[in-house]
């Protein structure tokens, strides 16, 4: 009736996850009984849950992405921790079991369901704004996106308290996540919690690949549109072209493990090598996906806080496809040590480090904008500017490890930890955060704190800086990754720094939810009522804050690269917002509850085949494809927005803007 | 506040050398109609599926001659079949292009009846496909059996479980059109559903050349 499932999947032996899943539970019960009791349901599912309006899913992806970020994070501590207590004759508290699925959750949350969200989401939010349009190209498919990454996440911490998860690392090398090697459900948990997210993210590169190619508003050509948008183009068709690949290599790991195919075995010419040249050739892309929209927001942040236009567009422009296709020709150097043999590390080296070249291009760009401009040390340039710094050196740790005869000193070394973390951290994350104080105010009608965000700036800065130095110096000295127990006394000194630093991070990360906290508390005071709280250049400032659920009362008119800044130019010199335009009715997808109910029904399907409940795996199917045929017959897609409506909204946004250029008359 | 202020050191290119009218046409009509737009989203839906193909033909590829003392493609393979099978393929994705062609001229029978062909056709596909597999493991030939044939089951299953997946979604697309008629909704997905079978075509092509026929071969 119930699979493989039983009693004997709850860990009530093993404390640590069960006192953590109590505590997740706890805070889940309560959140939901508060709002139960305060009455939100109707408002949560009629203007959240079922919204398909791309800036309310931007929201809960970026959502999403913090909380899970914070998981990833606590995994983060428990590993330091563990390494500080367990060197020589002391053993820690974690079993190596527990371990190993740590280290493997850790790597899993971050990219997928921290990292993955926190970009896609911004991207959401951000993109169609700057484009100038109402809405993406199928907004309710990207309502189904955001759920079905949500069904993932739920599914890997549904493993923290029913069954286990994988310990094979973040990426199930084979034939170590073979059933002969991994009999557990872990592995499993794995596969169906990647694959459905990974539906969901490849559904979302189709959607915002066609919205950037086929929605822009009138006269916004390819050359005028906004760097951010350019970098998401890229990210998403690397999404198109990569996720696809990864969905083909679980999948084959998926039938070795359920049906007894030879993929990856070492028996029956199975080949465990081209599971390592599969998942790079989708996983380097990835990295790529992440990183390209970040210095996509740098490129806004830079340009918004040095109140200039951005430095060298058109070379930005070519550096971002440069980056896009030569990311295709570099996985190779995720296993130098592997045996493919000098010719081929070599090509690959040579590879790797001229995709450098195409970074390096971006990061003189940045700061030849910055050079000559009235540089604004706002939160979200301080974010970019230590981006800047500490990114140029994860990048030439970066080319090190890419010389083959340096990585095959330094490969599954601290060294390497330290290098991918410097980049990802120092590039996706922080990149995250300058665009989540930037864009917040377009998000929510307020500024965050500026003292909150600046305190937490420097604790996390001076808190990376500790740990990731720490970890190169281990990795110099030998130090090998993933490690349960330290043996090699000599490494303590390095390790307490590391575990050290992670107390500047975590105040860092405390920082950040107060000022979270601070903000809405003060959100009078912090109002933004022009909607342009930054002196912004492109067109998502040009609506209020927080946008109309149309975003534009009129489609705006592009003329020239920065379309804010010449429209704000123009109302300067002519001391005149222009006349208000004639305003039509405006047509906006319906709310859809489509999406929430397919990654319902996404999720029971992902845990009944973990545990091999088959009935349950058929029922769920049915459900899904039942839910898409109610959509699909539905008569009514869209609801109509009066005219007097539009208006209305439009008019209080005009009046902000006449009172903005009184006052820009009188500081003149 | 002027240009030189803002850029004092000529720096940036402010809209530069770019005049209204000299800007590259694309973008410059604004949004694209719904019509494009879904056809366009579908095209590059397909693109990523024929990207997860290559990777199942890639892995065959690697594996196609690792048959662990096993059965090669030159004793499993019934040609006759195959090519029974290509011609119901074939067929079906002309009488699909028929059926677009009703639908253009707003013909609900011969649209419906077209459609319905091309079920048949697809399913007939479909049924050789499963007695293939059914032959191949009940002479021990199974995916489990070598590397081969893992990677042969998984690729040609996959383009299968696409067919059957599409025959899914023509039987749903039928009684919507009966029901709802020729709505530009309705039309609209009809579209996608021609370039998902032609798509499926295009594989199978790639499937009978590069696994029957090379694997006929070896």
């Amino acid at each position: 009736m119930l699979g493989k499932l039983n009693w004997g999947a709850i860990p009530i032996d093993q404390p640590i996850p069960l006192i953590a899943a109590g505590a997740i539970g706890l805070i889940l019960a309560g959140v939901l009984a508060w709002i139960t009791r305060a009455g939100h349901w109707p408002y949560l599912w009629r203007e959240w849950i079922t919204s398909v309006d791309h800036k309310r899913i931007g929201v809960m992806y970026v959502l999403l992405g913090l909380v899970m970020l914070i998981r990833g994070f606590v995994d983060a501590i428990m590993m330091r921790t563990q390494q500080a207590a367990a060197i020589g004759g002391a053993q820690g508290y974690l079993p190596p079991e527990h371990y190993d699925q740590l280290f493997s959750a850790h790597g899993t949350i971050m990219i997928f369901f921290g990292a993955m969200p926190f970009i896609i989401g911004l991207m959401n939010f951000v993109v169609p704004l700057q484009l100038g349009v109402r809405d993406v190209a199928f907004p309710t498919l990207n309502s189904v996106s955001f759920w079905l990454t949500a069904a993932g996440a739920l599914l890997v911490n549904a493993s923290l308290v029913i069954g286990e998860f994988a310990r094979t690392g973040w990426l199930p090398y084979a034939p170590l996540s073979e059933t002969g090697y991994s009999p557990g459900v872990g592995v499993d948990y794995y596969l169906w919690a990647i694959q459905i997210s990974g539906v969901g993210t490849l559904m979302s590169g189709v959607n915002l690949v066609t919205t950037i190619l086929k929605l822009r508003a009138p006269g916004m050509s390819y050359l005028r549109m906004p760097m951010f948008c350019w970098t998401a183009l890229g990210s998403n068709m690397l999404i198109v072209a990569a996720f696809p690949i990864l969905t083909a290599t679980l999948a084959m790991l998926t039938l070795d493990r359920y049906l007894g195919f030879h993929f990856f075995t070492n028996e029956a010419g199975g080949n465990p090598m081209m599971f390592m040249n599969l998942i790079w050739a989708w996983g380097h892309p990835e990295v790529y996906i992440l990183v390209l929209p970040a210095f996509g927001i740098f490129s806004e942040t830079f340009s918004t806080f040095s109140s200039k236009p951005l430095f060298g567009y058109r070379s930005m422009v070519l550096a971002t496809l440069f980056i896009v296709v030569v990311s295709f020709t570099v996985w190779l150097h995720h296993f130098f040590t592997m045996g493919a043999g000098g010719d081929v590390n070599a090509a690959f080296g040579i590879a790797t480090s001229v995709i450098a070249v195409g970074t390096g291009v971006k990061v003189f760009n940045w700061l030849f904008t910055m050079y000559g401009g009235r540089v604004r040390f706002a939160t979200p340039m301080l974010w970019s500017i230590a981006f800047m710094l500490v990114f140029v050196v994860g990048g030439m740790t970066g080319v090190l490890l890419a010389v083959p005869p340096a990585d095959f000193l330094l490969h599954n070394s601290m060294f390497l930890v330290a290098h991918f973390h410097n980049v990802i951290v120092g590039g996706v994350v922080f990149g995250a955060f300058a665009g989540l104080t930037y864009w917040f105010p377009k998000a929510f009608g307020f500024r965050l704190d500026e003292r909150w965000g600046q305190i937490a700036f420097w604790l996390s800065i001076t808190g990376f800086v500790i740990v990731f130095g720490a970890m190169y110096v281990l990795g110099l000295e030998g130090m090998t990754r993933r490690l349960q127990h330290i043996d090699n006394v000599e490494w303590a000194p390095g390790i307490y720094v590391a575990g050290g630093g992670m107390v500047f991070m975590l105040l860092g990360v405390v920082a950040q939810v107060t000022q979270l906290v601070v903000s809405i508390r003060n959100r009078d005071a912090l109002r933004d009522e022009t909607g342009d709280p930054w002196d912004g250049r492109s067109l998502e400032w040009s609506t209020a804050s927080p946008p109309p659920s149309f975003n534009f009362a009129v489609l705006p008119d592009v003329h020239g690269e920065e379309a804010y800044w010449t429209v704000k130019e123009r109302a300067r010199k002519e001391q005149s917002l222009g006349d208000a335009p004639q305003y039509e009715a405006v047509h906006m997808p319906r709310n859809s509850a489509t999406g929430f109910v397919t990654a319902f029904f996404a999720t029971l399907t992902g845990f009944a085949l973990v545990w091999h409940i088959w009935w349950l795996v058929a029922v769920s199917l049915v459900g899904a494809y039942a839910t898409f045929v109610a959509f699909a017959w539905r008569d009514e897609g869209e609801v109509e927005i009066a005219a007097d409506t539009v208006a209305a909204a439009d008019r209080a946004r005009r009046t902000a803007r006449q009172a903005w250029l009184d006052r820009q008359e009188g500081a003149a | 506040m002027s240009a030189s202020a803002t850029d004092p050191h000529h720096l940036g290119h402010h809209g530069g050398n770019m005049k209204d009218d000299d800007a590259p046409g694309r973008g410059e009509g604004g949004p694209a109609p719904q019509r494009i737009v879904t056809s366009y989203g579908f095209w590059i839906f397909l693109l990523s599926d024929i990207v997860m193909f290559s990777g199942f033909f890639a892995a065959h590829a690697v594996l196609a001659g690792e048959t662990a003392g096993g059965p090669s493609g030159r004793e499993l393979f019934e040609m006759p079949r195959v090519v029974q099978e290509t011609a119901l393929l074939l067929m079906s994705s002309f009488t699909c292009a028929l059926g677009a062609v009703a639908t253009e001229r707003r013909s609900m029978a011969w649209a419906q009846g077209w459609l319905l062909v091309t079920g048949l056709l697809g399913f007939a596909f479909l049924m050789l496909e499963v007695a293939e597999f059914t032959t191949m493991i009940e002479h021990g030939a199974g995916p489990g059996r070598s590397a081969f044939l893992s990677s042969f089951f998984a690729l040609v299953g996959c383009h299968g479980l696409h067919v059957g997946v599409g025959l899914l979604w023509l039987g749903t697309m039928m009684a919507q059109l009966w029901v709802k008629g020729f709505r530009d909704d309705i039309l609209r997905r009809l579209s996608c559903f021609n370039l998902f079978w032609h798509a499926l075509d295009i594989v199978w092509v790639g499937i009978f050349t590069l696994v029957y026929l090379l694997g006929s071969g070896l």
